[in-house]
């Protein structure tokens, strides 16, 4: 579990607050309206994504080849926000993403990173025994499959494009967006077909 | 081995001590207190009085026991309140 702040802290943090306050450089509407602004980004962002480029070839293309025009044509505001590279998936080539140095991550398209990808086992790992991470969230590849592990950086973030799973034929976009998850968009998982739809 | 230095603390990227260790699935949303320091980090960024560079130098500036010892957004509080002070932006007495 991600511990609780200490008691110090969250007295530092008042009074750091109070003396940012008392020169006017910070007001509690501020703090609020960036709280709820950072609140709305979300992993959907980045499904929705997904979801068009397998759709769109265009707007694939766009997505490849700049991930912040691309996230800007969903409404997302990527001003002051680092550049968003895409990984693509292809069949024999899996990528996942790591930020070895602490916990850079698409937050403009993604929303904050989880806990574990903050985590200093996720961060040593990732890039030393991918598979064994994976397979940990149940993501086995053929052992022939390259995994490319990236390094997200505080000038650079990344995500991935995974492959269109089989069997998604004439899905809509929201449909298609259902199946791109969080772990999904970082590599530590694969789209996967409700139970249903794969019976069919 | 070459004879590079030993790496510094935050380079954790392949650190033989997390080996075989779990990944601690841990999906809670940040608590109060992070999403307010986030908040604030943002902030003082927008307005010009810190960079994401300097948020980075200050953590990783943390002494080693510390950086293990303190939550992700205790560090960041840790830098960024020592960066204002740093800068001179606010006196480090009211800080105590």
């Amino acid at each position: 579990m991600s511990a609780p702040a200490r008691p110090e802290s969250i007295a530092l943090l008042e009074k750091f607050v109070a003396a940012l306050a008392a020169r006017g450089l910070v007001t509690e509407q501020e703090i609020a309206e960036r709280q709820a602004s950072t609140d709305r980004a979300s992993p959907e962002i980045g499904a929705r994504m997904v979801a068009r480029a397998w759709r769109d070839d265009e707007y694939r293309r766009l997505l490849l080849s700049n991930g912040a025009a691309a996230a800007e044509q969903m409404g997302v505001s990527m001003t002051g926000a680092p550049p968003l590279g895409v990984l693509e998936d292809r069949p024999g080539l899996h990528h996942l993403v790591v930020c070895t140095l602490c916990s850079c991550y698409p937050r403009a398209v993604l929303g904050y990173p989880p806990h574990w990808y903050k985590s200093f086992e996720y961060r040593a790992r990732a890039v030393r025994e991918p598979r064994a991470v994976l397979a940990e969230w149940g993501t086995v590849l053929p052992p022939a499959t390259q995994i490319r592990v990236v390094d997200s950086t505080a000038d650079y973030r990344w995500m991935v494009l995974p492959m269109r799973p089989a069997g998604t034929e004439g899905w809509s976009e929201d449909q298609l967006a259902a199946i791109v998850t969080r772990d999904v968009l970082v590599g530590v998982a694969l789209p996967r077909l409700p139970v249903t739809a794969a019976a069919e | 081995m070459s004879d590079a230095p030993a790496p510094a603390i935050h380079d954790l990227g392949g650190a033989s001590r997390y080996r075989c260790s779990p990944v601690e699935r841990d999906e809670a949303p940040p608590d109060d207190f992070g999403k307010r320091v986030d908040a604030i980090r943002q902030i003082l960024a927008q307005k010009g009085f810190m960079t994401v560079d300097e948020l980075r130098r200050g953590i990783e500036s943390i002494p080693e026991a510390e950086y293990f010892a303190l939550s992700y957004y205790e560090r960041w509080l840790t830098s960024i309140s020592k960066l204002m002070v740093e800068k001179g932006v606010i006196p480090p007495e009211e800080l105590r």
